[in-house]
């Protein structure tokens, strides 16, 4: 045990890490030394080989990897097990969800979403002042960036107009914080340009917030609506994810002997394998852990019945590479229509596939595909569906080039799109260029702006000079910053043009 | 629809920076202009076919066919050693696209645009292409809503102007110098027909933008931006003036030499603008 004991011993001393981080990483450590859920040899040798990848969820899955409480729940009805009566006013309402929160458990620890703000909290706002409900929320806001700093945590806004969405918007610009993520579901026939015209605003001064498609994300779901959470995932609320597995494209390309040998052999295998994986850890989630034991479920924050699994890929740029070159063709993603249209038939065989695998306790029985946005230790290895960091072409080319795909992926894909500071004067082409991706079919706009001290890493979020204050042992308050320290090291996100780069998780310690 | 053609040096289909909102950008081969400290001075001249570009590029991308350059873009890596290549400042790559073919651009790009604007180069040389196509989109119904917007350098006449004016939304005018031996060193031409396109784009009510390159020791001085205020005082307090820097981005020659204008010296020159009433002085976001 001397390696492990030297692991734990370097993470008690570390002296870039709070201890609160360090009990976090503690307990990874003691999850991990619990062995896996069996696994079939052949999926157990390519999880070694992370052919698949179970993003180091860790051995034993004691809690979904998203959950996505109904938070209406409690302020409609308040909580018995929390002891908890039902807020009367918009400070009780804003009491009641920070406690909540801290009853909400996710892969990483902290909440991953946080509800629709603006539509949990406008029954609270009749006769307080437009300058009281500014207050209150900027309050809210540093509360849930100093106290749950991890930028995977996510609020969701929209698609209505209304006071709290401004109030957000405007405080989320001028905190300038990591956390909370924030997404506003933009629907065009109803929301009004207005406050988009506001995001654009936002999006310059702070690279927040995301704009999700709202009509394409409510077809998916159902009445009881979904959320925008983490790293842009789309799930179902009162429920969630019990697990994200991803494929990697590129290792499955390079077993390939050509596109058809890719498609009909080896991708249809590779992806058996990862349900097996999925089928493993929620198998022990539902049937060992006891999490469905839970208040959550008796109150009726969460249904065990609305847990989804999601089936991630990458790599999508590093497989269609490697299979136009074993084609003879020079043509490049994102740049020339035969490489795009490649990498549309692969994303329809993957979504095919996925819809034809009956899957136990999971939402609908069937898991839901996810453009996986990236780990902070892939190196080589473009997130998701992605164009390969910089070799994006203009804006307007790039979206074009990937809206095809997004269809097919109801649990979540992201794009991007990277504009240089020219943009600040002109936030008219911001959301023209908004609009258009909407239009166009994209689930989803992201777009950094270069030059911000927020810089958008993959879904989350870290400030260029935290970066710089970890690297020099300084320590950062934010869990996230770590993840973005290691991947401007390892990922070169710093020097690239337009900083973007993927990753999603973090491995582990020191990993 | 008329067969003519433009000259075309390239197309962007995302500019935030030639006009409101997002615009699919056009820049016109070709300019009445032949200035030192010009950024894009591939742009000024027009192909004569000598050749001399042919051996310059290592993809022989660039041929002579029946005594014409031909240009094969799926060979070009885009390493633009043929413009350096060049003895009159022209570009062997350019694209020749009808009326058609633009109405076809912009449908494809439809949902991302704010509107088009012709560019250069200078635009206007190619004036009937201009005409040609702003009164094609201005009666195309699927087009509706897209603006037609043209950057200039104003030496266009006044009978030309009020053929081009009621098809245009707005025009973005650069005045590069006030002192007329200035403007002739600085762009071989006098600017008596830019400073009177001025006036006649603000009288329309087309004139979205007046443009200022500042270049340190030139058009920085005290007189310059004396006349500046002078002019758009009379031009309107209101009249948006965007200050642009003088940098060495694709400047060839001589002006390589010339020291490239400071964010200070162009915040001192906003600053005074300002204090002389004008509303609308707007300076670069970035200086590269």
């Amino acid at each position: 045990m001397f390696d492990s004991n030297d692991t734990l011993r370097g993470i008690v001393n570390d002296p870039a890490l709070s201890f609160a981080q360090k009990a976090r990483y503690l307990s990874l450590e003691a999850e991990n030394s619990l062995p896996y859920p069996p696994l079939a040899p052949e999926t157990r040798a390519a999880l070694d080989a992370r052919v698949i990848c179970d993003m180091y969820e860790g051995n034993a899955p004691y809690k979904p990897r998203y959950v996505l409480p109904d938070f209406s729940v409690v302020l409609a009805k308040g909580s018995d097990w929390l002891e908890l009566p039902v807020p009367q006013t918009l400070d009780e309402a804003i009491s009641t969800l920070m406690i909540a929160y801290h009853h909400t458990p996710s892969v990483t620890g902290m909440p991953v979403y946080l509800g629709s703000l603006d539509a949990l909290l406008l029954p609270f706002v009749d006769g307080v002042s437009d300058d009281d409900l500014y207050r209150q929320i900027r309050n809210f806001w540093r509360y849930l960036d100093r106290v749950l700093p991890d930028a995977f945590m996510h609020a969701n806004i929209g698609p209505s107009d209304n006071r709290v969405a401004r109030a957000i918007l405007r405080a989320d610009a001028e905190l300038q914080q990591i956390a909370p993520n924030l997404t506003l579901l933009y629907d065009p026939a109803t929301s009004g340009e207005d406050i988009l015209a506001q995001a654009a605003g936002n999006i310059i001064a702070c690279s927040k917030p995301h704009i999700a498609n709202h009509p394409l994300h409510a077809a998916t779901f159902d009445d009881r609506g979904y959320g925008i959470v983490s790293c842009y995932n789309a799930l179902p609320v009162g429920g969630g994810a019990s697990t994200l597995v991803r494929l990697n494209l590129k290792a499955v390309a390079e077993r390939s002997r050509d596109e058809a040998d890719f498609l009909d052999r080896v991708l249809p295998h590779c992806m058996d394998l990862a349900f097996d994986l999925m089928r493993a850890r929620i198998d022990y989630l539902f049937n060992q852990s006891h999490f469905f034991d839970s208040f959550l479920v008796t109150e009726g924050w969460i249904d065990r019945d609305r847990f989804t699994a999601m089936y991630g890929v990458f790599a999508m740029a590093e497989a269609v590479a490697i299979l136009q070159a074993k084609a003879g063709r020079a043509g490049r993603y994102g740049h020339d229509d035969a490489a795009n249209a490649l990498a549309l038939r692969i994303t329809q065989a993957l979504a095919a596939r996925v819809e034809a695998q009956p899957m136990a306790n999971v939402w609908r029985g069937r898991a839901m595909l996810h453009s996986q946005a990236g780990l902070s230790t892939d190196t080589g290895l473009t997130p998701g569906i992605r164009i390969a960091y910089g070799d994006e072409p203009d804006p307007v080319t790039h979206v074009r080039a990937l809206a095809p795909q997004h269809q097919y992926f109801p649990s979540g894909v992201s794009e991007i799109v990277t504009l240089d500071e020219t943009i600040r004067a002109n936030p008219g082409a911001l959301v023209q260029l908004c609009k258009g991706a909407l239009a166009s079919g994209f689930r989803e706009f992201t777009a950094n702006v270069a030059g911000n001290d927020l810089v958008r890493v993959t879904g989350y979020m870290i400030r260029l000079s935290d970066v710089r204050r970890h690297e020099a042992a300084q320590g950062s308050r934010t869990n996230t910053t770590a993840l973005g320290a290691e991947a401007a090291r390892k990922t070169d996100i710093l020097n690239r043009k337009p900083r973007v780069v993927g990753h999603e998780r973090h491995p582990g310690y020191g990993q | 629809m008329s067969d003519i053609r433009a000259t075309v040096s390239k197309v962007l289909t995302f500019s935030c920076v030639d006009g409101p909102g997002n615009r699919l950008v056009l820049f016109l081969q070709g300019c009445n202009f032949d200035c030192p400290g010009c950024h894009n001075p591939h742009t000024i001249g027009v192909c004569n076919d000598c050749g001399d570009c042919i051996p310059a590029c290592p993809q022989q991308a660039l041929s002579l066919v029946g005594g014409a350059i031909a240009f094969d873009p799926a060979a070009c890596d885009q390493c633009d050693l043929c413009l350096l290549a060049c003895p009159i400042s022209a570009n062997p790559m350019v694209q020749h696209l009808s009326v058609a073919d633009v109405l076809d651009l912009l449908r494809a790009n439809r949902l991302f645009l704010s509107g088009i604007t012709v560019s250069g180069g200078e635009a206007t040389m190619q004036l009937k292409f201009i005409l040609a196509l702003f009164a094609a989109i201005k009666a195309a119904p699927d087009l509706a809503g897209l603006t037609c917007f043209v950057d200039t350098n104003g030496h266009l006449g006044a009978e030309a102007w009020a053929r081009l004016l009621p098809l245009t939304d707005g025009v973005m005018l650069d005045i590069k110098a006030f002192a007329p031996e200035r403007h002739l060193a600085l762009t071989g031409q006098s600017n008596a027909r830019s400073l009177a396109s001025a006036r006649i784009l603000r009288a329309a009510g087309k004139l979205h933008e007046l443009r200022y390159l500042m270049v340190p020791g030139q058009t920085d001085q005290d007189d310059e931006i004396a006349a500046l205020i002078d002019l758009t005082q009379e031009l309107g307090a209101d009249t948006r003036l965007k200050l642009n820097a003088f940098q060495h981005h694709g400047v060839r020659g001589a002006a390589r030499d010339w020291p490239t204008m400071q964010r200070a010296g162009v915040e001192a020159a906003a600053a005074r603008l300002r204090d002389a009433g004008l509303s609308q002085v707007v300076t670069p976001v970035v200086y590269i």
